[in-house]
């Protein structure tokens, strides 16, 4: 069945883009929707039968070289029933959006087919995605990791008569190469200290990573430390974390329900996986998850701000983006990798429907994306409307404040806030709530500028307006339940008591001699555990069991459960005050914004440019690398090497060409001229050796 | 003198009573109306001879007291020299013909000149060897200047009389001062003198002088300045033959004067051998860049290929002979595809050989100008054609012997060479209009080109397994 | 000093200084004979080493013949040595560097010269002692049969020097009368002539 899962999107891809020519451009998109569909159903069979126990099937031989040796296998366990869920199930409802978004284009000429390569690239997007999520070993994780790299930048620039869009392409590609190299590096350490790159050995050998001091960049590093942030660099460049995220917001220049499937949904959250997935050697890196967290931190509150005052419908869910991916990391980087999962299982589901939500409000105006140009939709777009609503109150956490009881972004994002706190990172924490409320802010901005007011903008477009066809709404439909259940459902699975999450993502059970939650029978109460951890060292399950592993000295899940109200309600309070402040900016007192921006120039104009980091970077890194690259191509290529060779080929070699003629005089006399000379130079040149011996 | 003497010189005693026998058949039988199936019957006697001497087995004797060597790197090169002449003999007999050239010597000084030839690679003393030299030579001087009444054909053939006995001159120089050291003449007693020590400086003297005399024949830099002259002047299948057979007799004799009589000496002669090569590679690749006429162009490149077969033996290890072997096959065998190639050029029922005749011949000759691609793409050492297999291994055998300058040298000398080839091929394929070829080829020269084009796509798989027997030759010759 | 060795610096100074002669000398005439003079030379150096029948092969055949044919060819041909010496003359100040240059170095390697140890036994071993066997005969041993491979070899080059003269030079003229020995011992008056009796004052009609 697995196997059906991860091949059966490749079959569609090839199916659809090769032979649409054969069975017809309607066929091939239906043939490769259906497909998609039948994995999302074997998806969910397999998630909601899956028992916690790893799996292995394997499917041929990969890689025989040396000591390297790959299979191509299917790792099966929580970690990847998830992903395998979230990836079939907004893949298949994407494709069927596609074919109400993808009707009409006018980026193509009247008679040029483009659907059906669409289709074919979402398709092998997926399978790529699928190889990723259910890799066995690294090398073909890596695999997965360059496939949706290559299908992300297919996709992306899929308007190829835009020249931003293939800008934006190769920017993304670009970028993502600099996490690849992190990521690549990783993998060669991994490979190097433990002589494989299948996770079950690397996992078993984690703890041995951590007293192994290895030798790079001048300096000596810990072995766990440095692999673990090297992998963490590949995931920021796929994750789009701060400093590695400049190519997600220009991302958004591919069609929305790639924006919707790769850049919210699934491509992006790699990176979480990817960090979760290495939870073995993560725990023994302290240093590389503090610097997790901190970066995760960072980007919540850096993405949030810029989100502020992006005018763009789908900058500003690609910022929302970016920041929740923010938050997930902070998840992983403390240490509860079970609400990491969460949090990209339930922004997976509100996420993709913002998309394809704000794809729908695009769709109806006529592919304008400036919420400047929008307001007053919501009668236009009423089932449009309805569901960014409730993705809205997804993303923003509305719920019922210390229950477990709300929309799924409620219960997910709030898990996050307060492990931050439960973990001690109290900057941290603080940064988080910032962030919910900037998320509330921008989110209710969005809402407000597109749904409430007064039509503005073009007067053409907004008579035009008009809802979206069923097979848009249907998918925004099944999204938006996922977005109201999906957090409520899965809570004790994966934010319940330690033991439950534990059994959930199939850690042994023998863990429950570290668990200290109150179980009488026990041997080490809560707090001799938190006092000391050696004692309780040989009951701990082994790095590698189960899907994800929680240091024995892990007690954040636990913690995080008896934070103090304030914590608790702290995220809710935050939302309420965004909430609060749009509806002031944007609804009661419309100039409020203008005049605020005016007063407020510079920050204004430094959120607006996005902290100038395109800048930045284009200073420091493309124009210097384009200088080297100048000074080498005119310099050292045009210059040195060409002069020289040209040099040598039409200069030198065609002067000695015309001295070998002049030397074939004709006459004998030259000719044995020469042999005598030679006859002198070969005598004097022996004399001479000679006489040196 | 015994039975054993002879029997050993029964292939070299055989030719030489056929080229007698045939000789008296033209002068008392038909004159020249008897060419054409003297011609035929030479090739077939020198295939034949091929034949035997290639299946025969048996490790080395010698005979006449050490004078004449019968062991695996002779018979090697002896079934390539007989090879070699045969498919020239046979590929130019429609040439000749036509031009009225076809006379009864001819063949009967091929047969005479191959069997100097196997003469000189059988050499075991300085006497044999200069005989075996001479034989060849003379038959040589006169078969170039065979169409007397051209200027350029006598020419060439003075030229190379006049040039060939200066190196005559100074090979028998050498020969005497060596002489004067070893106080014999035998490749074994020189051997032995020279085992022991380092060369005194007359004896150093003395192999510069053989060198220098053997460099002529092979046409090494810079004892090559005949061979575009006289590559130009002969009569075509005339130089088709210089290109193939004698330089493999030549080469042949060089590695077996230097690894039989001064083998111990390597060092010393490794330098000079080195720098012959060098400088032929050089201005083999050089000066052919200039040349307008396919025969002279074909001069340089023999100069160059010359160079890539004495880098092999500058090597001075049993890997090095190797490879100078199987270089040396391999290049007789591109140069008779392309020498049959070049024996049909023809416009208005003349013989041309201008470069620029070949402009666009893909549109007229397809198949030829396929088979000539291949054939010069593998001249120019293109992987996976044979000819890059051929340079390889003599790079190899250089490297491993320390010399990787030499090697080095050699590569960039095979870039620059690849220049003047390709050029042609882009003559061939994208030249412009003009006055192209109109001649038709015969079945012989056809035949022999496209099976050369075969041969070069064909052996990337083993060569043919020549690498096995040129291994034994060269063990045979390096102990 | 005994004649012999007299004899020996006589001829061998004379050998030399006729050789550089050859070469010097303007008239090519004047060249043969210095040439001619060598020979006779070289044969009183043979006579002194006891080959006396080397010495008269060199005096019948080189003297005799090769020379007497050079001094002919020289004659026949007209060639003006002059102008090529003029066009040589341009490189005699390179030229004679890099012959100084070669005969340093043949200098160094003669004041160097040594000889393998076994040479001198090597040398000898081949000729039989010239007090045991007769000169002619003891070279009848060498050539016909110790080195009867070489001597085969030395006839067949000179075989492809004959036809290679032949071929060279040889040609078959349609347009010309040749002499037929046999047809004309053949003839006989019978066939050649007819006798006419030819009337005064009619002629032949």
């Amino acid at each position: 069945m697995e196997t059906v899962i991860l091949l059966a999107p490749l079959a569609g891809a090839i199916i659809c883009g090769f032979g649409w020519r054969l069975i017809g451009e309607q066929a091939g998109m239906v043939i490769a929707t259906a497909i998609l569909f039948l994995c999302m159903l074997l998806s969910w069979i397999v998630f909601l039968g899956h028992d916690g126990e790893t799996s292995r099937i394997v499917l041929m031989r990969f890689i025989d070289s040396g000591t390297l040796s790959t299979d191509w296998a299917i790792r099966l366990d929580r970690l990847t029933a998830i992903m395998l869920v979230v990836v079939t199930t907004v893949s298949a409802l994407v494709h069927l959006y596609s074919f109400g978004y993808m009707a009409h284009d006018d980026n193509w000429r009247h008679g040029e087919h483009y659907r059906a390569r669409f289709f074919a690239y979402l398709s092998f997007f997926t399978f790529a995605m699928l190889a990723l999520v259910t890799s066995d070993n690294l090398v073909q994780m890596f695999f997965g990791w360059e496939g949706v790299g290559v299908a992300s930048y297919l996709l992306i620039g899929f308007y190829w008569r835009k020249g931003s869009a293939n800008a934006a392409a190769i920017k993304a590609f670009v970028v993502n190469r600099i996490g690849d190299f992190g990521f690549a590096l990783g993998i060669f350490a991994l490979f190097y200290l433990t002589d494989a790159v299948s996770f079950d050995v690397i996992f078993g050998a984690a703890p041995r990573l951590a007293e192994t001091e290895i030798a790079f960049l001048w300096t000596s590093w810990n072995a766990a430390e440095l692999i673990a942030f090297l992998l963490f660099v590949g995931a920021m460049g796929k994750s789009a974390q701060l400093f590695l995220h400049t190519w997600l917001p220009d991302a958004m220049e591919g069609p929305t329900p790639v924006s919707a499937l790769i850049h919210a949904a699934t491509m992006v959250t790699a990176g979480v996986f990817l960090v979760c997935r290495m939870s073995p050697v993560m725990e023994f890196a302290p240093g590389a998850t503090a610097f997790i967290t901190w970066i995760g931190a960072a980007t919540a509150f850096f993405a949030a701000t810029v989100g502020l005052v992006q005018n763009d419908i789908k900058r500003v869910i690609a910022y929302s983006t970016c920041s929740q991916l923010g938050y997930m990391f902070v998840a992983a980087g403390v240490g509860v990798y079970s609400v990491a999962m969460f949090h990209l299982f339930t922004h997976a589901f509100f996420k993709a429907m913002l998309f394809l939500g704000a794809g729908s409000v695009i769709h109806g105006m006529h592919h304008e994306q400036d919420m400047r140009n929008y307001g007053g939709l919501r009668h236009k777009l009423p089932w449009t409307f309805a569901a960014m609503l409730v993705g809205t109150l997804a993303i923003t956490g509305v719920g019922i404040p210390l229950t477990q009881y709300g929309f799924a972004g409620f219960v997910s994002k709030d898990a996050i806030i307060e492990s931050a706190f439960a973990a001690g990172e109290l900057p941290v924490f603080w940064l988080l709530v910032a962030g919910a409320a900037m998320t509330s802010f921008y989110s209710w901005r969005l809402m407000f500028m597109t749904f409430w007011g007064s039509p503005r903008g073009d007067h053409h477009t907004h008579e035009h307006a008009h809802e979206s066809p069923r097979t848009m709404l249907m998918p925004l439909a099944v999204l938006a339940a996922g977005s109201v259940l999906a957090g409520m459902v899965w809570y004790n699975s994966f934010f319940g008591k330690e033991e439950t999450v534990k059994a959930w993502f199939g850690i042994p059970v023998a863990e429950a001699a570290t668990d200290a939650s109150g179980d009488a029978a026990g041997h080490a109460p809560a707090a001799e555990a938190h006092a000391g951890g050696d004692a309780v060292h040989g009951a701990a399950a082994l790095p590698g069991e189960g899907a994800i592993y929680i240091g024995p000295d892990n007690h954040v899940l636990h913690d995080a459960h008896y934070v103090p109200a304030w914590v608790r309600a702290a995220p809710f309070v935050a939302m309420l005050l965004g909430l609060a402040v749009a509806f002031q900016f944007y609804i009661r007192r419309p100039d409020w914004p203008a005049a605020l921006a005016r007063n407020q120039r510079p920050l204004y104009l430094f959120l607006l440019n996005k902290w100038y980091f395109d800048e930045i970077y284009d200073f420091l890194f493309v124009r210097s690398a384009r200088a080297i690259g100048r000074l080498l191509w005119k310099k050292g290529d045009g210059a040195v090497i060409d002069g020289s060779i040209n040099g040598l080929a039409m200069g030198v070699v065609p002067f000695m060409t015309r001295l070998a003629a002049r030397a074939q005089s004709g006459y004998v006399f030259h000719y044995a001229f020469a042999m005598v000379l030679g006859i002198a130079i070969l005598v004097t040149w022996m004399t001479l050796s000679a006489g040196g011996n | 003198m015994t039975r054993a003497d002879l029997i050993a010189v029964l292939p070299e005693a055989l030719l030489a009573l056929f080229a007698l026998t045939a000789l008296m058949w033209g002068a008392f039988g038909g004159k020249d109306r008897i060419a054409r199936p003297l011609l035929y019957a030479t090739a077939a006697m020198l295939a034949l001879l091929a034949l035997w001497i290639g299946s025969a087995g048996g490790g080395a004797s010698t005979a006449f007291g050490g004078m004449f060597v019968n062991d695996a790197f002779a018979r090697f090169a002896k079934v390539t020299i007989l090879v070699a002449a045969a498919a020239v003999l046979v590929m130019g007999e429609d040439f000749l013909a036509r031009r009225d050239l076809l006379r009864f010597e001819y063949p009967v000084l091929v047969a005479l000149a191959v069997l100097g030839m196997m003469m000189m690679v059988s050499a075991g003393d300085l006497m044999a060897l200069y005989m075996g030299l001479e034989l060849q030579s003379l038959a040589l001087y006169v078969i170039a200047a065979m169409r007397r009444d051209s200027l350029k054909s006598t020419e060439a053939g003075l030229k190379y009389f006049v040039l060939g006995a200066l190196a005559s001159g100074l090979l028998l120089y050498g020969a005497s001062l060596t002489y004067g050291y070893a106080g014999t003449t035998t490749f074994a007693g020189i051997l032995a003198a020279v085992r022991d020590s380092t060369l005194p400086l007359g004896l150093l003297f003395g192999l510069v002088f053989l060198v220098a005399g053997l460099a002529f024949k092979v046409s090494a830099v810079p004892f090559h300045m005949w061979t575009p002259d006289v590559y130009e002047g002969a009569p075509t299948p005339v130089t088709a033959f210089f290109a193939t057979a004698p330089k493999v007799g030549a080469m042949a004799l060089f590695a077996r004067l230097l690894h039989d009589a001064f083998g111990p000496a390597g060092h010393d002669w490794g330098q000079i051998v080195a720098f012959l090569a060098v400088a032929s590679m050089f201005l083999g690749a050089v000066a052919a860049i200039g040349q307008r006429d396919i025969k002279r162009l074909m001069a340089y490149s023999s100069i160059g290929h010359m160079g890539f077969a004495l880098v092999g033996l500058a090597a001075g290890s049993a890997t090095g002979v190797q490879a100078m072997l199987v270089y040396l096959a391999i290049y007789v065998t591109m140069n008779v595809g392309v020498f049959a190639f070049i024996l049909s050029m023809e416009r208005d029922g003349r013989h041309v050989t201008d470069i620029a005749s070949l402009s666009l011949l893909a549109r007229a000759e397809p198949t030829a100008a396929l088979a000539l691609l291949i054939l010069l793409f593998s001249l120019a050492g293109v992987p996976p054609l044979v000819g890059f297999f051929a340079k390889y291994g003599v790079l190899v055998a250089a490297v491993q012997a320390d010399m990787v300058w030499l090697a080095l040298a050699g590569v960039i000398a095979s870039v620059i060479g690849a220049f003047y080839y390709l050029r042609i091929v882009y003559l061939m394929y994208f030249g412009q209009e003009g006055e192209g070829l109109d001649g038709a080829m015969s079945w012989s020269q056809r035949a022999l080109l496209v099976a050369a084009a075969a041969v070069m796509l064909v052996g990337v798989v083993n060569l043919f397994g020549i690498e096995g027997p040129a291994a034994a030759a060269a063990a045979a010759l390096v102990r | 000093m005994t004649i012999a060795a007299l004899a020996f610096y006589a001829f061998g100074i004379t050998v030399v200084a006729s050789g550089l002669l050859v070469v010097l000398a303007r008239n090519p005439v004047h060249s043969v004979l210095w040439l001619i003079l060598a020979f006779i030379s070289s044969a009183g150096l043979f006579v002194l080493l006891g080959a006396e029948f080397v010495a008269m092969l060199l005096v019948i055949v080189y003297v005799g013949a090769v020379a007497v044919l050079f001094l002919f060819v020289v004659m026949m041909l007209d060639i003006d040595f002059a102008a090529l010496k003029a066009e040589m003359a341009k490189y005699v100040p390179l030229a004679a560097l890099i012959a100084l240059i070669l005969m340093m170095q043949m200098a160094l390697a003669y004041g160097a010269w040594t000889t393998s140890e076994v040479a001198d036994r090597l040398r000898g071993a081949p000729a039989p002692a010239p007090a045991e066997m007769h000169n002619t005969r003891a070279l009848g041993m060498i050539i016909y049969d110790r080195y009867l491979y070489l001597f085969q070899a030395a006839g067949l080059i000179l075989l492809v020097a004959m036809i290679g003269a032949i071929v060279l030079t040889l040609r078959h003229r349609t347009n010309i009368k040749r002499q037929d020995v046999l047809a004309q011992i053949y003839r006989d008056p019978a066939t050649a002539m007819e006798l006419k009796d030819v009337k005064p004052g009619q002629g032949l009609g």
